[in-house]
């Protein structure tokens, strides 16, 4: 079977500071993967690197076989890669409704016929879909920015689903969310799993999260990758708690 | 308000503002009439800092473009018509081209590029006499003529300039609640994000800059035989400041906003014309408090007596 992302020996420097050091791992077409790791051991950065957010100093990244090293995130998103941030990133002006079809308007026709096409794009009905979906239809016409910290979680993992992607980077969903909208949200992400065979990767600090939604988890200190395996297996690690709680 | 009533209130203000000027005298018309062309300039100016989000400080430039077009097309003898959309045309090039260097740059950056910007076409039609006629101007510009009728009466020439205004304003409305228009609010609000859901954000950005460009190049095209003569003051920098200015005072990223902003900047400092020579006074206090009071400007007085009923 071929991995829908595979990921080589990627590196980043800042200067002297190695912030990832030559991770490799590779994720399959429908799974959904866990990163964790202690603040500061490089997740985010390399979420980053896959993404195009930064470039890499090193490595090596094919989404379906297709290079797309050091691609920028415009093309990556057309590629079928969506994500989420680890800070909130919607458009706060525009309503949630907008926001959804903003996050899907570019993937369909030529860009000059966008300026004749109706104002919802024809993305309406999924963006009601997915408003059902992430039960966000009480707040649907409000704009985005005025809605609380989880709520506009929720809005900006909706966002990255509105152009139907086959693998969804999301960094830390879970922060800042109170405990009852994390239930929702463990639910909700097997939900869109089943239904469309979307990939996940996600970086989270909430290990009942993890363990509870992701089937392979790798865990991450000091730029490189420490464990992986089974959720369980690596929570057991003693290296990986050494990590996270020091020796 | 149901959106019947509200179409039927903007009808009757559209309608009330084509006749209001018959009772006005030539200088009044004359008022009017380029509030209506610094309503067309702010729709631009509003597109780029308003809806996109990026600081212009060059609009007079484009204006001036507009102007200094029209002017020359018209003394060689080109149709008014045909004049207009080569100077909309010019600008909206120009602004492309300006906005590929420029737009790398952001926030203030970009506000002295845009600046920068104007100086140097302030210079050139200062110094390019060949073309510009230097600071002796372009004078004697005529009126356009319309199914063979040269709207030579003050009257005539601001019905089409506000049937103009009226059209651009249209364009826009429907440029905003297209798909580009939800692009460009996207960019503004968050481009980081735009780019991670495939809104190609340098294309966007350009367009806006040039969109807006362009609206400056139509309302400079009636500038130009409003005035009659034109040379290179009305096109400086500080006329781009009144530009920037018309647009945050009526509510940046407000599709009315620019107009209710062209009657500060317009209007207001004729209206205060009886405190002799304080008016200009005057007018800067306003501005002051205005700022403080209504950042959001005046077009945010509805939702802040919104705001302030539901914190009762």
């Amino acid at each position: 079977m071929t991995a829908l992302l595979n990921v080589r020996d990627m590196r980043k420097d800042y200067g002297a500071i190695r912030a990832v050091d030559g991770v490799s791992f590779s994720v399959d077409a429908g799974e959904i993967l866990g990163v964790i790791g202690p603040n500061g051991s490089g997740k985010t950065t390399l979420f980053n690197a896959i993404l195009g957010q930064v470039t890499p100093s090193a490595g090596a990244v094919t989404f379906e076989g297709q290079s797309v090293t050091g691609i920028k995130p415009l093309h990556l998103a057309r590629l079928g890669i969506g994500r989420t941030f680890q800070t909130l990133q919607v458009f706060g002006q525009l309503s949630v409704r907008d926001n959804l079809i903003a996050a899907g308007q570019e993937f369909g026709g030529s860009t000059w016929r966008r300026l004749f096409a109706a104002p919802d794009a024809g993305l309406g009905a999924r963006a009601d879909d997915m408003i059902a979906l992430f039960r966000i239809g009480h707040v649907a016409h409000l704009p985005a920015g005025s809605l609380s910290y989880g709520q506009q979680k929720l809005v900006d993992i909706a966002m990255a689903f509105m152009s139907r992607p086959r693998l969804v980077l999301l960094d830390e969903p879970c922060a800042g969310v109170n405990p009852a909208l994390i239930d929702q949200l463990t639910d909700l992400l097997r939900q869109v799993n089943q239904q469309t065979g979307a990939t996940f990767i996600v970086i989270e600090h909430n290990m009942d999260f993890v363990m509870n939604l992701c089937a392979r988890v790798i865990c991450m200190a000091q730029g490189r990758i420490l464990a992986e395996g089974a959720p369980a297996s690596v929570q057991a690690n003693p290296a990986v708690l050494e990590a996270y709680l020091g020796s | 308000m149901t959106r019947l009533w509200q179409a039927a209130l903007l009808l009757f203000a559209l309608v009330a503002i084509y006749l209001l000027p018959g009772t006005l005298k030539n200088y009044g018309v004359y008022i009017v009439t380029l509030w209506s062309v610094y309503v067309i300039a702010g729709m631009g100016l509003n597109l780029t800092v308003g809806y996109a989000g990026q600081i212009s400080l060059g609009q007079a430039a484009f204006w001036g473009i507009g102007a200094y077009t029209t002017a020359i097309a018209l003394k060689a003898g080109l149709p008014f018509f045909a004049a207009l959309p080569l100077s909309a045309a010019l600008c909206f090039g120009v602004g492309l081209l300006l906005g590929f260097p420029a737009l790398r740059v952001q926030h203030h950056y970009l506000a002295f590029a845009t600046l920068g910007f104007n100086v140097l076409v302030f210079l050139a039609f200062r110094n390019e006499d060949w073309l510009t006629g230097g600071t002796f101007g372009i004078n004697n510009i005529p009126r356009p003529i319309l199914f063979g009728w040269r709207l030579r009466a003050p009257l005539d020439f601001f019905h089409l300039t506000w049937i103009a205004t009226v059209v651009m304003g249209a364009l826009m409305a429907l440029l905003l609640r297209s798909p580009w228009g939800r692009a460009f609010a996207a960019l503004r609000d968050n481009p980081i994000r735009a780019e991670s859901v495939g809104i190609d954000t340098t294309f966007y950005t350009l367009l806006a800059f040039a969109i807006g460009a362009a609206y400056a190049g139509v309302a400079g095209a009636f500038f130009a035989p409003l005035v009659g003569f034109i040379e290179p003051a009305p096109f400086a920098v500080t006329t781009s400041l009144s530009m920037l200015l018309m647009v945050i005072a009526g509510g940046s990223g407000r599709l009315f906003g620019p107009a209710i902003g062209a009657i500060v900047v317009v209007l207001l400092p004729e209206w205060l014309r009886f405190a002799a020579e304080w008016y200009l006074a005057i007018f800067g206090v306003l501005i002051v408090v205005m700022m403080v009071w209504l950042p959001g400007g005046l077009l945010s007085i509805p939702d802040r007596l919104r705001a302030a009923r539901v914190l009762k």
